[in-house]
């Protein structure tokens, strides 16, 4: 029963995957409303799989091992299709089909209408089983399966308006940035098999301290280097945000709520090797820190409202790298579910907004929308308040304990990148609200007519988002307080071999709360910044941006990041493919023209002889072969088929022959 | 425990669905997956007497048989285009560029 169960949790989404993708090839067979409600239903299905699955995991926190088949075996190696069901998978597993249950049902009423509309589902429903394989497998060939679905999947969605240049364009750059980290991540798939001689993830993390720190460091960061592709950190970061190409409920899902946390989690359950790696660890939080704060001062100024919560998803990645850096997986994964919640709601919303105003995503062409889609209004504003870090939403619990254990482990330099990002967050999302939603309409007179609220099947899961962003942080401190929340004794068995940092602090009871009071003022200053930015004298950051032209221009260029890798790698591999090119239309081409003219010159005299020497003699030869030709000629029919007919027939003679003469031999 | 016999069969099947397809197709397309119909039989029996033997070489081999059909079929569907574009020709026996 619990297998069964297990293994229906992918198996439904892969079953509509195959309905809508073979109802695409045969033709549309049946409606768009079909292919929808097989697209939603099958997730929810999974979700409803999945909650079971939690509730039997509710009281036996032990790993239990579940194999579909066994999937590759030969000599020593064997290889299942198996999954792993622990509490992290149970929470993942819950993230990925509730968080994907509501974007599906969104996506109902944002891509109505749209050309490929069963395309689309049969593609989010494909990306569903491939983050379940993801999230559920128990080795790492399942993992990578996964890995790469999700990446085939992003590719696929994130280049769903195919015929647009840009779209194409950034569906590959996502794609081969993306194979950057994988070649990483395989590189540390085929160490562990070279050490440890098997992939399932119990044996290898029950054999991992006899791992010495060399090996254990080389695997940690060539994980890292995987995880640092598919989550989008610095330096393979470039790709998420122009992979706003997509549709909106495609960033929400793919971009922001799942895909791209893949690496964090893949981190976190690989925590029994960083644990004997430090120095990989340190360098997770470093890379997680940098990259927190350095996309959230390059949010501060771009003006697509996708764009400002695409950097926002790079930075909030970089806190629960930060978190894994500092050891403390738990709050990591607590702030990966909390930023499904507020970061789906928040993309949710702004595809409403883009919705209502018929595509549009320049903020500066927004403004004073708080009173014409105020459903709208009020769940970016929760969204906003969530990730921003106001008290008591979900954001701020999830946040504050990051920071909190950066302090406590004494990773003052992490601390304070953190809290410059938090800062810099609670700026840049105040002032996209503000814009969006304050101040004066700046809409375009004809799109300002079709301004609407969405349907109810935008409205249903924005509602129900908003709500698990408001509360879902409560999950972290009922009933247990600060850190010992019913998401964290949940968790818990599974870091019980974590390093014992985090129970270092328990002793110190006034610093948690002064750091929470530290970073709860910050939020708040980011928001009041924003508030006399943008409300209070909206002519102030026009002046502010004359009078600091040099940072505006380096924020605004992205740091030119984009261009300075374009210079250093993709420019050279074109002119290495140009200069390839070259060699072969200069030099080789001139060879075989050479080679030619030699011939030609020969042919000339061998022609001469021929036609006064030979011709003459062989004439009569000649014509007795013209005739034998023209009768076997026939047979040149130039057709491929009779070739191969006449092939095969050879073939058949052949191996009867053999086999008769191995008879007769054996016979006499 | 499939006896080692069904595995033969069943690649034999195959083998032959795309031989027979190879032959009496039309569609370069269908021609070109007809024969990585032919490449799997064999990739089939040739896993199949890898696991029978107990041996890793017929997977390796099967391996490259893979490669191999993944350069096949690049050099094919590249041969398909430029028939197409030159000639406006889908179907193999519209064209006849190999007579004499």
């Amino acid at each position: 029963m619990f297998d069964l169960i297990v293994i229906l949790i992918p198996l439904f989404p892969l079953l509509a995957v195959l309905a809508n993708g073979l109802n695409v090839m045969l033709g549309h067979r049946y409606s768009d409303e079909i292919a929808h409600r097989l697209g939603w239903g099958s997730v929810l299905l999974s979700f409803l799989c999945a909650l079971w699955v939690f509730g039997q995991t509710l009281g036996h926190p032990e790993p239990r091992t579940v194999i579909a088949y066994r999937w590759f075996f030969g000599g020593d190696l064997t290889v299942n299709l198996g999954f792993l069901v622990d509490p992290l998978t149970c929470v993942m597993m819950l993230v990925v089909t509730g968080v994907g249950f509501l974007i599906h049902v969104y996506s109902v009423g944002y891509m109505h209408g749209e050309e490929g509309f069963t395309r689309f589902f049969a593609y989010m429903n494909l990306f569903m089983v491939s983050m379940l394989l993801l999230v559920m497998g128990n080795n790492y060939a399942v993992l990578f399966i996964g890995w790469e679905g999700v990446g085939l999947c992003s590719y696929l969605l994130i280049g769903y308006y195919y015929d647009r240049v840009s779209a194409a364009k950034a569906a590959t750059k996502a794609f081969v940035v993306n194979r950057i980290g994988d070649a990483g991540f395989l590189i540390a798939i085929f160490l562990v098999f070279a050490r440890f001689g098997t992939l399932d993830y119990t044996e290898v993390f029950a054999k991992a301290d006899t791992l010495d720190s060399t090996t254990a460091f080389a695997i940690a960061v060539c994980l890292l280097i995987g995880a640092v592709g598919k989550s989008a950190q610095l330096p393979l970061y470039t790709w998420l945000p122009d992979a706003m190409e997509g549709p909106t409920p495609v960033s929400a899902l793919i971009h922001a709520a799942t895909m791209v946390t893949a690496g964090v989690y893949m981190v976190v359950r690989n925590h029994a090797i960083y644990d004997i790696a430090p120095n990989a660890l340190v360098l997770v939080g470093v890379i997680g820190g940098a990259t927190a704060l350095f996309a959230a001062t390059i949010g501060l100024v771009q003006t697509d409202i996708k764009r400002v919560l695409a950097y926002s998803t790079v930075s909030q990645l970089g806190f629960m790298f930060l978190a894994c850096g500092v050891g403390a997986y738990a709050a990591a994964i607590f702030h990966l579910v909390t930023h499904a919640f507020f970061k789906a709601l928040l993309f949710l919303a702004a595809g409403s907004v883009i919705h209502a105003l018929s595509g549009e995503q320049d903020i500066r062409k927004m403004g004073g929308l708080w009173n014409k889609v105020p459903a709208t209004h009020w769940v970016f504003l929760i969204g906003t308040a969530a990730i921003a870090g106001f008290p008591f939403l979900s954001g701020w619990w999830s946040k504050d304990e990051i920071l909190g254990h950066a302090f406590t482990h004494r990773r003052y330099v992490l601390w304070a990148l953190g809290a410059a990002a938090a800062f810099c967050t609670a700026f840049y999302m105040s002032r996209l609200l503000y814009v969006t939603f304050y101040g004066q309409s700046r809409v375009d007179h004809e799109v300002a007519h079709h301004i609407h609220e969405p349907s109810w099947w935008m409205r249903g899961p924005l509602l129900i988002l908003a709500a698990l962003s408001a509360l879902g942080g409560l999950i972290g401190v009922i009933p247990g307080g600060l850190e010992h929340g019913a998401f964290h004794q949940f968790l818990g068995p599974v870091f019980s071999t974590a390093v014992a940092g985090a129970s270092g602090h328990k002793e110190v009871h006034l610093l948690p709360f002064i750091l929470m009071a530290v970073t709860t003022a910050i939020g708040l200053a980011g928001w009041f910044t924003a508030h006399y930015f943008y409300y209070v004298k909206p002519e102030q950051p026009n002046l502010l941006m004359n009078r600091m032209k040099g940072v505006y221009t380096l924020l605004w260029n992205k740091y030119w990041v984009d261009e300075l890798y374009d210079r250093i790698a993709v420019e050279p591999s074109k002119a290495v493919g140009r200069s390839f090119d070259k060699v072969d239309t200069v030099g080789i081409d001139r060879v075989v023209v050479a080679v030619e003219q030699v011939t030609d010159l020969s042919a000339a005299g061998s022609t001469w002889f021929e036609k006064y020497v030979i011709y003459g003699l062989i004439n009569v030869m000649g014509y007795v072969n013209h005739i034998g030709a023209r009768i076997l000629r026939q047979l040149q029919t130039g057709l491929v088929h009779h070739y191969a007919a006449i092939l095969v027939t050879g073939l058949v003679i052949l191996v009867n022959l053999i086999v008769l003469i191995l008879w007769w031999g054996g016979a006499s | 425990m499939v006896p080692i016999g069904a595995y033969v069969a069943v690649s034999a099947i195959l083998f032959v669905t795309g031989l027979v397809g190879v032959l009496v197709r039309r569609n370069f397309i269908i021609v070109l997956m007809c024969v990585e119909i032919m490449l799997n039989g064999a990739n089939l029996n040739l896993v199949a007497f890898a696991h029978h033997l107990d041996s890793l070489a017929g997977q390796i081999m099967s391996l490259f048989v893979i490669a191999i059909a993944a350069g096949e079929a690049a050099v094919g569907l590249a041969i398909i285009i430029v028939v197409f574009r030159g000639k406006i020709a889908t179907n193999v026996d519209q064209i006849n560029l190999l007579k004499w």
